[in-house]
């Protein structure tokens, strides 16, 4: 399952592998976000119009298509963070659990704490590994030291860092290589005990080998947590996703064009403009 | 070849900068050491300041000093989280105060005076006192304190209030844990500039805390600090010159112990709470 990340291929790799292990993939689709209808502005300009889809529970949904074509931002919608972004306008409906995630009124931390996100480029705290993770959960009235620590433990070992880093929980989170630090921005988001996981192109920032491994753990998050994943690689995207969505930029706003059953979208693309994209003639 | 004469020049130009200063500190170090003793720090001022010391002097600057960090520094800070946080940045209602901010510290001292006594001393009812002469000097350290812990807070990067957002943190512990500990150098960088210029002023003071050297009996009471001393050994008294530099080398030693409190004590804060690049 994990031939084609290149740590079977030879390459001794100075890390350990989490424990979490890939949950059965989605036979029975069960929606875990319905987006409906979306459009996204800034300052008036559309970025992102009109798009429905299923997000699937327990799967790996990747979003593909070129740059400046709304990936980004229609994942920031669905935890609000375009609520920071200056001049972010949102349409349509999100329903995560039939609630509508875009309604003016809903408790964005609890949101959040459901939804968790990943950034391109690691963002650690400046602070030592194990105050990275033990903020959001004082943040979350979680006090007692027993259980701060066994979370600790266990998100570590779920991005399998632990062994590479539990002699030194205090020293600077800053100071671990870009794969640590990504696997340990992931770790710091699983440490809220989210259901949803947005990634916006988690490896891209990292080096080949960093981002196997990190590769590696999404793809072992799969079935425990819902995943979706935006990413320029489309080797990548084949590699680990269960579901792919394709958008492109037609009439100067960015578009679903198709989503499908990953294979079926890279192997029998129904859209010319997808046909045309994953072969490398366009984008 | 040329190449070596920029790099000559670079060299004398820095050469002629750092001799200024060595000269300026030699200068005050050999003319003031002779006047330094316990009877000088310790006494009170006699014959216009001819004779005796500087100890009302000396408690009185602290005070107004302290009197202009306490208000300067929570208000100062406070506009800058406001301006660098919950403000859109470079949008026209922060432009404009940054704009009436960087006017505000270009503002000759004189003129602040001017203000300080119309209003602290005279519309507030508070008279030539310490209190009048510290609300003055913050007036003055304000508009620097609050542009510097400002650039400071906003050049730190806007991955950890994403972060912080996507864990839903709350913006006052991202600001408490994380961005205020990351600028605190930045932040006392300016505290100090802002305290430096305080201390340094003469012409604010002289309107506002007076120029009485018996030792202050409360913050109401007016009181004499160092530079308005200097001032006023160097240009109305005749043969003060040895006290005047005596001052001077007080003066420039409380602004080094200043310097180093605060960075000790900002940098041990920070250093605790976040990893310092």
């Amino acid at each position: 399952m994990t031939d084609s990340t290149g740590l079977q291929k030879g390459i001794e790799s100075p890390y350990t592998l989490g424990q979490v292990e890939a949950g059965s993939p989605c036979c029975e689709p069960v929606a875990h976000l319905q987006i409906r209808d979306l459009t996204i502005a800034y300052h008036g300009l559309t970025v992102l119009s009109g798009v429905s889809l299923d997000v699937y529970r327990g799967c790996i949904t990747a979003l593909i298509g070129p740059s400046g074509c709304g990936k980004s931002s229609f994942l920031a919608c669905l935890n609000r963070l375009t609520d920071l972004l200056p001049g972010a306008h949102t349409r349509g409906e999100v329903r995560l659990d039939g609630q509508n995630i875009l309604a003016p009124g809903l408790d964005v931390k609890q949101l959040r704490q459901r939804i968790g996100m990943i950034f391109q480029k690691p963002n650690p705290f400046p602070l030592s590994i194990r105050r990275n993770l033990e903020l959001p959960l004082l943040e979350r009235g979680i006090r007692q030291r027993i259980e701060i620590n066994r979370r600790i433990e266990n998100v570590l070992r779920d991005v399998g860092l632990w062994d590479e880093v539990a002699t030194r929980l205090n020293s600077p989170a800053t100071r671990l290589s870009g794969g640590q630090q990504q696997r340990l921005c992931i770790a710091r988001a699983l440490i809220l005990e989210p259901e949803i996981l947005l990634m916006d192109e988690p490896c891209s920032a990292l080096d080949p080998l960093s981002s196997a491994v990190v590769e590696d753990l999404i793809l072992r998050l799969r079935g425990r947590y819902t995943v979706i994943i935006v990413t320029h690689n489309l080797a990548q995207a084949r590699r680990i996703a269960n579901y792919a969505a394709f958008f492109w930029v037609t009439e100067q706003s960015g578009k679903l064009i198709e989503f499908n059953r990953c294979q079926s979208l890279f192997e029998a693309p129904q859209n010319s403009l997808t046909e045309a994209y994953i072969a490398g003639t366009k984008g | 070849m040329a190449d070596r004469f920029f790099l000559l020049t670079l060299w004398l130009i820095a050469g002629l900068v750092t001799l200024t200063f060595a000269w300026l500190l030699g200068d005050i170090l050999i003319k003031g050491v002779p006047a330094i003793s316990w009877e000088f720090l310790s006494q009170a001022p006699s014959r216009a300041g001819r004779q005796g010391g500087i100890w009302p002097i000396l408690v009185s600057t602290v005070l107004i000093l302290s009197v202009a960090i306490c208000v300067a520094l929570p208000l100062g800070l406070c506009s800058a989280i406001w301006l660098a946080e919950f403000t859109r940045r470079d949008g026209p209602l922060g432009r404009r105060i940054g704009l009436a901010l960087d006017i505000l510290a270009g503002v000759p001292s004189i003129v602040i005076g001017l203000f300080g006594y119309a209003f602290f001393s005279g519309f507030l009812g508070l008279g030539f006192s310490i209190l009048s002469g510290g609300l003055t000097l913050a007036c003055m350290m304000l508009p620097i304190l609050v542009r510097t812990a400002e650039s400071g807070l906003t050049a730190v990067p806007d991955e950890w209030r994403h972060a912080a957002a996507a864990l839903g943190m709350r913006r006052g512990s991202v600001l408490w844990h994380v961005l205020l500990p990351a600028a605190a150098p930045a932040i006392t960088a300016g505290l100090l500039l802002a305290v430096g210029r305080a201390t340094a002023e003469t012409a604010a003071l002289i309107f506002t805390s007076g120029y009485v050297d018996r030792m202050p009996e409360s913050l109401s009471d007016s009181g004499r600090a160092l530079a308005v001393h200097i001032y006023d050994l160097s240009m109305n008294v005749t043969g003060g010159d040895q006290a005047a530099y005596g001052s001077a080398l007080v003066l420039v030693t409380l602004i080094i112990v200043i310097n180093l409190l605060a960075n000790l004590l900002s940098l041990y804060w920070a250093k605790r709470k976040v990893t310092l690049a």
